[in-house]
C-alpha cells in the first residue's frame, strides 16, 4: 500500500519560482542490518526519483542507503505553463510508483 | 552498546538526585506538549501536512476506511465519511459498558471489527491498525483532549496514577521521577519532556515509522529495566488513561512528529 504525498501550488504566475514537496512511503532498508540470528536483511531502497513538467525532466535524484525511511524530497522550479507534474520513484525489488499534480499558470 | 550504557548511566544519575526531591505534579498552567521541546525543523515537519510522514498512514487509513470486507460492511458503511469521527479520539481511552472497563482507541477499532464487521482483530502495532487510528485521530487535530470526564473511569484513572507514581525496574524509577520532577532537564542529550500523550499515534524519527502510545510506554519501561506490560494488559490501558486525563484540555496534534 505505497502512497505518496505531493504538494504543488494549484496556481502560479508565469515566471514564479515554486516549491514542490514530495513524500513517498517506503521502508528504505539499508542492507547493512542483520537479524538476531546474523542473517543480512536484504537491501530494499528507492534508487531513483524523477519529476517531469509537461514531459520535460526538471528534477532527478539518485537515492542511497543513508536516506531515511519515507523519503521527503523538495525542490524548486519555475512555473512556465499550465500543465502536469509527473513524479516517479524506482527502487529495489521492482518498486515503481508514480503520482501527478496539476498547476494552472496565469 | 555504548549508547545504551550512556543512557543507563544518566538514568542512574537522575535516580540519584530524584531520591532527594519530593514528587510534585505539574501545575495545569505549566503543562507543555512534547512539541514545545522539539527543534523548529521537527515542529515545521509536524505542522506541514505534506511534510509530515504520519500523513502517509492517514492516507492508508482513508483507503481502509472505505474498503469493503468480503462479507460485512466497511467502516464507511456505518460511520459515513471519516470526518464523522471528529472529537472521538480525544475522548479515548473511554469506558466500555459491555466490558465494564476502559478501552483505548486501538481496542475500540478491533472491537468494532469483531462485533460489526466479522473480521479478525488487527495485530498490535500493525500498519493497518496504526493507519486507522491515525485517520481517526487526525479528525480531532486541534481539539482539546477530553479523556476521563466520565465518572465511571475514576477508579481506573487512580490505578493508572498509582502505576505512574510506583518505582519499578532494575533502575527503580517511577514515571514521575523523570516526567514530573525533571522534565526541564535532559537525558543523554534528549529532552525528558512532561509525558503528555497529545499526538499519538506519533511518527518518531528514531523509529522511522508510526507508533502507538503503548509502544512508547514499552520503550520507557525497557529504559528503566522493567518488564513491559503486554499490549492488551488492563494496566497498560489504565496508564494510557491516566496520561490522557493528565493532559486534559491540551490540543491534540495527531499525527504528531517526535525526534
Amino acid at each position: 500500500m505505497a502512497s505518496a504525498l505531493i504538494n504543488v501550488p494549484a496556481t502560479a504566475k508565469r515566471g514564479d519560482i515554486i516549491e514542490i514537496k514530495t513524500l513517498m512511503s517506503h521502508i528504505m532498508e539499508t542492507g547493512f542490518r542483520h537479524t538476531v540470528t546474523g542473517e543480512v536483511i536484504p537491501r530494499n531502497i528507492i534508487t531513483n526519483f524523477t519529476c517531469r513538467y509537461n514531459g520535460d525532466e526538471v528534477f532527478q535524484a539518485d537515492l542511497f542507503p543513508a536516506f531515511s525511511a519515507n523519503p521527503f524530497i523538495s525542490f524548486f522550479t519555475i512555473a512556465t505553463e499550465s500543465g502536469k507534474f509527473e513524479f516517479q520513484w524506482i527502487g529495489d525489488n521492482g518498486f515503481q510508483e508514480t503520482a501527478s499534480a496539476s498547476i494552472a499558470v496565469t | 552498546m555504548n549508547r545504551l550504557r550512556n543512557i543507563s548511566l544518566s538514568l542512574l544519575a537522575v535516580a540519584a538526585f530524584t531520591s532527594l526531591a519530593e514528587a510534585a505534579e505539574i501545575a495545569p498552567g505549566e503543562r507543555r506538549s512534547g512539541a514545545s521541546f522539539m527543534s523548529v525543523e521537527t515542529l515545521a515537519m509536524q505542522t506541514d501536512a505534506t511534510a509530515n510522514p504520519g500523513m502517509l498512514w492517514v492516507l492508508d487509513g482513508e483507503a481502509l476506511w472505505s474498503r469493503k470486507p468480503v462479507a460485512g460492511r466497511a467502516c464507511a458503511d456505518c460511520h459515513g465519511d471519516a470526518s464523522s469521527m471528529r472529537g472521538v479520539a480525544v475522548r479515548y481511552p473511554a469506558f466500555d459498558e459491555k466490558l465494564n472497563r476502559p478501552v483505548d482507541l486501538e481496542q475500540r477499532v478491533n472491537l468494532c471489527r469483531v462485533d460489526h464487521q466479522q473480521l479478525p482483530p488487527l495485530a498490535d502495532e500493525s500498519r493497518d491498525l496504526l493507519a486507522l487510528t491515525a485517520l481517526i485521530g487526525r479528525q480531532s487535530r486541534g481539539m482539546p483532549i477530553e479523556t476521563g470526564t466520565d465518572s465511571r473511569l475514576q477508579t481506573f484513572i487512580d490505578k493508572g496514577r498509582d502505576a505512574f507514581m510506583r518505582r519499578q525496574g532494575q533502575l527503580n524509577l517511577a514515571c514521575t521521577n523523570c516526567h514530573d520532577d525533571n522534565w526541564d532537564k535532559r537525558l543523554a542529550g534528549s529532552a525528558i519532556t512532561q509525558a503528555h500523550p497529545t499526538g499519538y499515534p506519533v511518527y518518531r524519527l528514531e523509529w522511522q515509522g508510526l507508533g502507538s502510545l503503548k509502544r512508547r510506554l514499552r520503550n520507557c519501561m525497557i529504559g528503566v529495566r522493567a518488564q513491559p506490560y503486554s499490549a492488551d494488559a488492563p494496566e497498560m490501558v489504565e496508564l494510557e488513561l491516566y496520561l490522557m486525563s493528565r493532559a486534559r484540555g491540551m490540543p491534540s496534534e495527531t499525527p504528531a512528529v517526535r525526534p
